[in-house]
């Protein structure tokens, strides 16, 4: 051992690779937890992967942002735009919509980067909520998992703010108008409103430092926070480990599915590039937000038939369809019509979600750790109330466009806008009965969920039928072995005890090393 | 260490053949890998062409079209091979508890209990002033977070730049005379000196229709305020702010495109559908001796939508 070389480099059997590995171990103590890592297993299943979605579109939010930042000037102060795009040439705008036109058209991949940017947020919110639907219909919110549960839902809180922050940011007629929006539901809060809208915008609306303050929270304040909890919600997944769908060889006790290493990490590298590849298509070919047509925000002007991006549009379509049931009394006036739609529904709503793990706990009263996911139909109450609340949400986002579709369908608005105040109520009504009964048929239903297999039907001579599910075929890529441990990948040798270390195995085969 | 040299390192493939869990999913694995192949072949060279593209400049879409494309290509190839090529498994490792033997909570709870908790009841007074200190600590640092952040909103809300005799201009300033509007028309006014400022844009626009030839009354005691059939109200919605920009001539409606509120211009802007719940503000108007036209006073009431102190 003595070695007196000035490059003092003790070998690895395993070579190069090994050697760094060693000495990454030499300084970190990495070896075995890294090795349980890439062991650590994933079950496989279609609906794990909307997760991976919200994550990737974040990634792809953050390298098309930073871009967007070199370019964007968050300042209010008036010019006279004398840029590419000639229909605006002469125009007086603010620094950020002449910018944000500017780095549309005059910037090397500037506008596809714009359209990534907004595509990538639009699908970070929209996987979210297809997730957390996920997680909601099968159960994986509860026990030990709640915390994990109100981290998402604070995300998506997070990606609607975030999202509604960066949409104001090019200063375009559409946007200001929903900032105007946004100032405006604020104002509506009793009691305080009035001072937290001033002290938001810097004073009235619009005011001289909205944009710049939209600007830091949208790119600083916010990402971090989303980063952070993103952080802790993968966190608590890696500790907490996956749940499964039950199956055989499935417990409570166990995880069966594909190693870290290298099954699952090449799929989802591979979706990784496969994400921002989409996004990059439909920045590529998809048209989101031409600010360019809208033209500069003037407070004074207005577009038509405009709607909000989608996430916002549940909140857009309350606005619209609430009675106008303003309060006025004791000397002070609550705008319930802003009030109620725009501030408590919301409240209530999320409040709800944050709290349903615990509610459903009491209701149920299962304090017992879960593991396995439930399929839907097997619990129907909740299936049928997630249903309930869904539809009520569509019928809300439905309403966003009264106008769009009276225009549309030739009918009129009034028509429109009383069948969606009437639909809101109703369709959620009708539909928590329905899936109800759904679920509890499927309850009724064998091989509900199984894969089907196929049955070889025999007649007998006397006349009966007999079915028996066929032999599988061996290389039926369907046909599903029992789950074994990882493997070493290593041929030969496996200590079989952690003091003797001369005694080896030779027996060569795919062994288990014993942690 | 003198069995190292026994061991060598070897492939994942090299180990497939003993174990079914180690075979590839896919049936005929050479197809796959074929397909595969061509799909990170056909990934770089859409990547290379996105290099091209870039440096020529070429239209947006085609940047958009190559690198997705590429990724996308890359991604699935990538995809497949995790999927069909690598061990089809399934593998299974055990869920170990979380929670610890009852002795070790114990342990931790008494920790927090005893040690933190018994010097804590033995200083009550001190805890007592701690947390209050604490508390103000925490009130204290609120207010240069929150009260520099804007002004007091005071009386802000309850007036626009009109007073009595403010001329009514257009956007570029321009002084309306009596005879500038045919019947059913519109247009939107600012007080003079202001159609440039922020505020003048915001708060004080109005818009000002022409529904007659003669001295007009939307409501009872409203009866100088719109002469010649001039009629002015707030352009501030009275449910969100937005502008109510869009006017049904022959209805004598004025739409507000966000949510749909419309108010009826001849009968004092009253909201007859949507959920604005208050009618327009008016803007008394009166003419000079030129036939200029200029507001008699401010606003009566504070225009757009309602807030707590209203």
């Amino acid at each position: 051992m003595s070695t007196t070389s000035r490059k003092a480099t003790p070998t690895s059997r395993y070579g190069k690779v090994g050697h760094v590995l060693n000495e990454l171990d030499d300084r970190l103590g990495v070896a075995k937890g890294g090795r349980t890592f890439l062991d650590k297993i994933f079950p496989d299943h279609w609906s794990f992967m909307l997760g991976e979605i919200a994550l990737y579109s974040f990634m792809v939010l953050m390298l098309t942002g930073v871009f967007l930042t070199f370019y964007y000037v968050p300042s209010q102060t008036v010019v006279t735009y004398n840029g590419s795009y000639l229909p605006l040439f002469g125009q007086h705008m603010s620094e950020a919509y002449a910018s944000t036109v500017n780095l549309s058209f005059a910037v090397r991949g500037g506008l596809l980067m714009r359209q990534m940017h907004h595509w990538a947020a639009d699908i970070f919110a929209g996987a979210i909520v297809v997730h957390m639907a996920r997680v909601f219909f099968t159960g994986a919110f509860r026990k030990p998992r709640e915390l994990n549960w109100t981290i998402g839902t604070t995300l998506l809180v997070l990606a609607i703010a975030n999202g509604f922050l960066g949409y104001s940011l090019p200063d375009d007629l559409v946007s200001g108008t929903g900032i105007r929006i946004m100032f405006s539901i604020i104002l509506s809060v009793p009691l305080v409103g009035t001072y937290l809208a001033f002290f938001l915008f810097g004073g009235n609306f619009p005011g001289t430092d909205i944009l710049a303050r939209f600007f830091i929270l949208h790119v600083l304040v916010i990402p971090l926070i989303i980063l952070g909890l993103v952080g802790a919600h993968l966190f608590l997944l890696v500790r907490q480990k996956h749940t499964q769908f039950p199956g055989p060889g499935r417990t409570e006790t166990n995880v069966v599915g594909s190693p870290m290493f290298p099954v699952f990490m090449a799929k989802t590298t591979g979706f990784l590039m496969f994400v921002t590849g989409v996004i990059a298509l439909l920045g590529a070919f998809a048209q989101i937000n031409p600010i360019w047509q809208f033209g500069p925000y003037v407070a004074s002007r207005i577009s038509y038939a405009v709607q909000p991006d989608w996430y916002m549009g549940f909140l857009d379509g309350a606005l619209r369809i609430f009675p106008a049931w303003e309060f006025t009394g004791f000397g002070h006036t609550i705008p319930l019509e802003v009030t109620l739609p725009a501030v408590i529904f919301p409240g209530i709503l999320f409040t709800a979600v944050y709290a349903w793990p615990a509610i459903e706990r009491r209701y149920t009263g299962d304090n017992e750790l879960h593991n396995l996911l439930d399929r839907p139909h097997n619990r129907p109450k909740r299936t049928a109330a997630g249903v309930a609340v869904t539809m009520l949400l569509t019928m809300l986002f439905i309403a966003s466009s009264t106008d769009v579709i009276a225009n549309y369908f030739k009918v009129s608005l009034n028509t429109v806008l009383w069948a969606m105040r009437i639909l809101v109520i109703v369709v959620p009504l009708l539909s928590y009965p329905l899936a109800y009964r759904i679920a509890k048929e499927m309850q009724g239903v064998a091989g509900v969920g199984k894969r089907k297999v196929t049955n070889v039907v025999v007649r007998t001579d006397d006349g009966e039928y007999i079915a028996t599910p066929a032999p599988v075929y061996a290389d039926d890529a369907h046909h599903e072995l029992d789950p074994v441990p990882v493997p070493t990948f290593i041929e030969g040798a496996v200590e079989t005890s952690g003091d003797d270390e001369a005694e080896f195995e030779t027996t060569p085969g795919v062994r288990r090393v014993e942690r | 260490m003198s069995d190292h040299d026994q061991h060598t390192p070897v492939s994942l493939r090299g180990l497939s053949a003993d174990d079914p869990h180690m075979q590839p999913a896919a049936r005929r694995p050479r197809v796959v890998e074929g397909w595969i192949g061509l799909l990170f072949l056909l990934g770089i060279a859409l990547l290379v062409l996105f290099a091209v593209a870039f440096v020529m400049n070429l239209a947006p879409w085609t940047l958009g079209a190559t690198l997705g494309g590429g990724a996308v290509s890359l991604g699935a190839g990538l995809i497949a091979w995790g999927k069909y090529l690598m061990p089809r498994g399934p593998f299974v490792e055990e869920r170990h508890p979380l929670a610890n033997s009852e002795s070790d909570r114990d342990a931790f709870a008494a920790a927090v209990v005893e040690r933190g908790g018994g010097i804590i009841q033995r200083r009550k007074f001190l805890g007592g002033l701690l947390g209050t200190g604490m508390g103000v600590f925490g009130v204290v640092s609120l207010f240069p977070l929150v009260r520099s952040l804007g002004p007091m909103p005071k009386g802000t809300l309850f007036h626009t730049d009109w007073t009595a005799g403010s001329y009514l201009v257009d956007i570029t300033g321009r002084r309306v005379n009596v005879s500038d509007l045919a019947v059913g028309s519109i247009t939107t006014v600012y007080p003079e000196g202001f159609e440039n400022t922020d505020n003048g844009q915001a708060v004080d626009q109005t818009v000002l229709i022409r529904i007659s030839n003669e001295n007009f009354t939307t409501m009872k005691g409203r009866e100088s305020w719109a002469p010649q059939g001039y009629v002015a109200y707030s352009k501030l919605c009275t449910h969100l702010g937005c502008p109510v920009g869009l006017y049904e001539q022959q209805l004598q409606l004025l739409v507000c495109p966000c949510h749909q509120s419309m108010f009826n211009v001849a009968n004092g802007a009253l909201p007859n559908f949507g959920p604005a719940p208050r009618p327009l503000p008016q803007l008394p108007l009166m003419v000079d001796s030129q036939g200029y036209l200029q507001s008699q006073s401010d606003y009566k009431e504070p225009v757009g939508p309602g807030f707590w102190e209203r």
